[in-house]
């Protein structure tokens, strides 16, 4: 009896449950692989921040060309962020059904999410084209870089984020809600949800300040 | 305390709750919250009603108001003990995103100031 309730300290192998990874052991993987996409978007979140560094201390810096009061225009951004922010809901309701294992509704609002998502994206590219035709392109000014790499960066990532959905249908059409593929549509909504909280910031510091009067 | 259920000690960022209605419910909530906090932003930043140079500080608090509702309502991040490893990563990141922004604009604007007149000035005094 002594013996079997001695304090597992040291290697603990063989008698002990104790490995060092919490009481339990390592947690499953249906945790630890979104909790390492979470570390990863977070680190995203540090990428974004330098840009929106970079665009602070730039902003004013046009060299003489057109400012963010002459070229933004909020109705556009408006219908943005509506499209945006409802693509997060109906994401939500995509995992929502997923988890019930309806793949009708799951991919009809997969389908609805990603329809948002390039209503958003040939948004941002038509702004992106007007503004290169009217000469203010990156080449014009820092400040005109800087909105091009943050913008950009967070276009880009809209874009990987259609392909995932695209991607996700097909293997959600062809293998089923296995846990496989329950993990990663997670990844997929918290990737999408990141995307529209980097959003936020910058329709407001971007769009929103930079057109006060 | 007997047994812990061994599905409650940690639980992934962005699972949904249990209950469909719930679930449901709770990402309505969101969406309605977010709706009322873009908005607001959007008026604030067109009306002439508020004080001119409060409006960009407001306007960055509803945005972290707005960011806070998503962390809640969308990636469910809450309080609750299974959540303490989502919560410090967040608070980590977060950190650093405060420290890498504030840090960028105090020095930078700090150089602008203290920056040397316009080089052409310069040489025109030089040149007397």
């Amino acid at each position: 009896m002594t013996t079997a309730e001695a304090p597992a300290i040291g290697l603990t192998h063989g008698g002990s449950e104790d490995t060092g990874l919490g009481h339990r052991g390592p947690e499953s993987k249906s945790i630890v692989v979104p909790y390492g996409f979470w570390l990863f978007v977070l680190s995203d979140m540090v990428l974004f921040s330098a840009l929106f560094a970079t665009y602070a201390s730039l902003a004013h810096a046009t060299d003489g060309g057109p400012t963010s009061g002459e070229l933004f225009d909020r109705t556009l951004v408006a219908i943005e962020t509506m499209a945006l922010l409802l693509s997060s809901f109906t994401c939500g309701l995509a995992m929502i059904t997923a988890k019930r294992g309806n793949l009708i509704w799951t991919v009809g609002w997969l389908v609805v999410t990603g329809a948002l998502g390039l209503v958003f994206l040939s948004i941002e590219l038509y702004e992106f084209a007007t503004m290169i035709g009217e000469g203010a392109g990156p080449q014009r000014s820092a400040f005109l870089s800087s909105f091009f790499t943050l913008v950009g960066c967070h276009g880009a990532h809209v874009t990987v984020g259609l392909l995932w959905i695209g991607t996700m249908m097909a293997q959600i059409w062809a293998k089923g809600f296995r846990e496989h593929i329950m993990r990663r549509l997670l990844c997929l909504s918290v990737f999408w949800h990141a995307l529209d909280i980097i959003w936020v910031a910058i329709f407001t510091i971007v769009y929103l300040i930079g057109t006060l009067p | 305390m007997t047994e812990l259920d061994p599905e409650k000690l940690n639980v992934a960022p962005g699972t949904p709750h249990s209950n469909i209605l719930s679930e449901t419910v709770a990402y309505l909530i969101g969406l309605a919250l977010a709706l009322v906090l873009t908005g607001v932003s959007f008026w604030v930043a067109s009306t002439s009603v508020l004080w001119g140079p409060g409006v960009a500080v407001g306007l960055v608090v509803l945005a972290i108001a707005q960011m806070g509702v998503h962390l809640v309502f969308f990636l469910h991040i809450t309080s609750g003990p299974d959540n303490t490893n989502n919560v410090l990563a967040l608070a980590f990141g977060v950190l650093i995103v405060f420290l890498v922004m504030i840090g960028t604009i105090v020095i930078m604007t700090q150089m602008d100031a203290n920056m040397a007149p316009d080089p052409a000035l310069m040489n025109l005094q030089m040149q007397h």
